[in-house]
């Protein structure tokens, strides 16, 4: 897989923490970080997710001259039943060598995993995936390990 | 501020309510803060109709977000070393999630002193929706 090039931004940052209702200054007031135990604004613990922004093929993003899957017209842009969005997130696991700041350019690189099968009485058949990225600074340091595990499913999730 | 050896022992928890009726506006906030924009999270019509789910429903890491939002309140800024987590079940529109971490191991390592948390998340029928775990710096 290609390597992705993640400029980290403050105002990213800030959007980001905005998001998951986070409103801890250390995201968002660089004066008030400053007086803080890290110095300055840092990022939340989930943020290496949005290398989805820096990614140029991400294929869960619209993009302009290309049909998406979500609806517009009719309840899905295209014809015929969409097999599968891309299946379900089942696990995310981060180690931090250290935080990530503003002013960072981080490279990430996604290696596969192991994959496995398990029967589900909800779900029918589930195929789980691993992916490893590794998240390295302008220094070729490594900043961030993240394992995540995909899962697709036979059918829908059932609620009961 | 970090968290203290001292002043911590094995059964010690903390928690937090961490959304209150979350709303579908929450779920596009981070879908555009984020850049994952799957229309299971955000497009009802497609969700319903193609998905066949009841409605749309949160990111996974919109949970590990927000459970993320308890755990450094709780450990402080910049000390976590590890933090993992499994989606165990779908967070929907109008749920209110408390997230709690539990006190598993206190230890030394290279004379740092870590703290080893087990993390879990509940909606407001009691139903875990995220199960984890992380491990933070703390002083002595």
């Amino acid at each position: 897989m290609a390597k992705i090039t993640f400029p980290v931004e403050a105002s990213h940052i800030m959007m980001f923490a905005r998001a998951i209702g986070d409103t801890n200054p250390v995201y968002h007031d660089a004066a008030a970080a400053k007086d803080t135990a890290v110095g300055g604004i840092i990022a939340p613990p989930s943020f290496p997710q949005a290398v989805a922004q820096f990614d140029p093929d991400y294929f869960l993003r619209p993009k302009p001259g290309q049909k998406w899957f979500g609806s517009a017209k009719g309840p899905t842009g295209i014809e015929g039943k969409p097999t599968s969005s891309g299946g379900l997130h089942a696990e995310q696991h981060y180690e931090y060598h250290r935080h990530i700041r503003p002013g960072d350019v981080l490279t990430a690189e996604t290696k596969p995993g192991n994959v496995w099968e398990k029967e589900s009485k909800r779900a029918g058949k589930l195929t789980f995936r691993e992916r490893i990225t590794e998240y390295r600074d302008q220094n070729g340091e490594l900043v961030i390990t993240a394992r995540g595990v995909g899962v697709t499913t036979e059918r829908p999730v059932d609620q009961g | 501020m970090a968290l203290k050896a001292s002043a911590l022992k094995v059964g010690d928890t903390h928690s937090e309510r961490v959304v209150e009726n979350l709303s579908r506006t929450q779920i596009v906030q981070y879908a555009g803060a984020s850049g994952d924009y799957n229309p299971l999270h955000s497009d009802e019509v497609y969700t319903t109709k193609i998905a066949g789910y009841p409605s749309v429903f949160a990111h996974g890491m919109l949970t590990m977000g927000l459970t993320g939002k308890m755990l450094t309140n709780y450990v402080g800024d910049g000390t976590l070393a590890k933090f993992g987590v499994r989606f165990t079940n779908q967070v929907w529109p109008g749920d209110t999630l408390d997230s709690k971490a539990t006190v598993a191991a206190l230890r030394e390592e290279g004379g740092q002193h870590y703290v080893d948390l087990t993390l879990s998340t509940t909606n407001q029928d009691g139903k875990e929706v995220v199960a984890g775990s992380a491990t933070a710096r703390i002083d002595p």
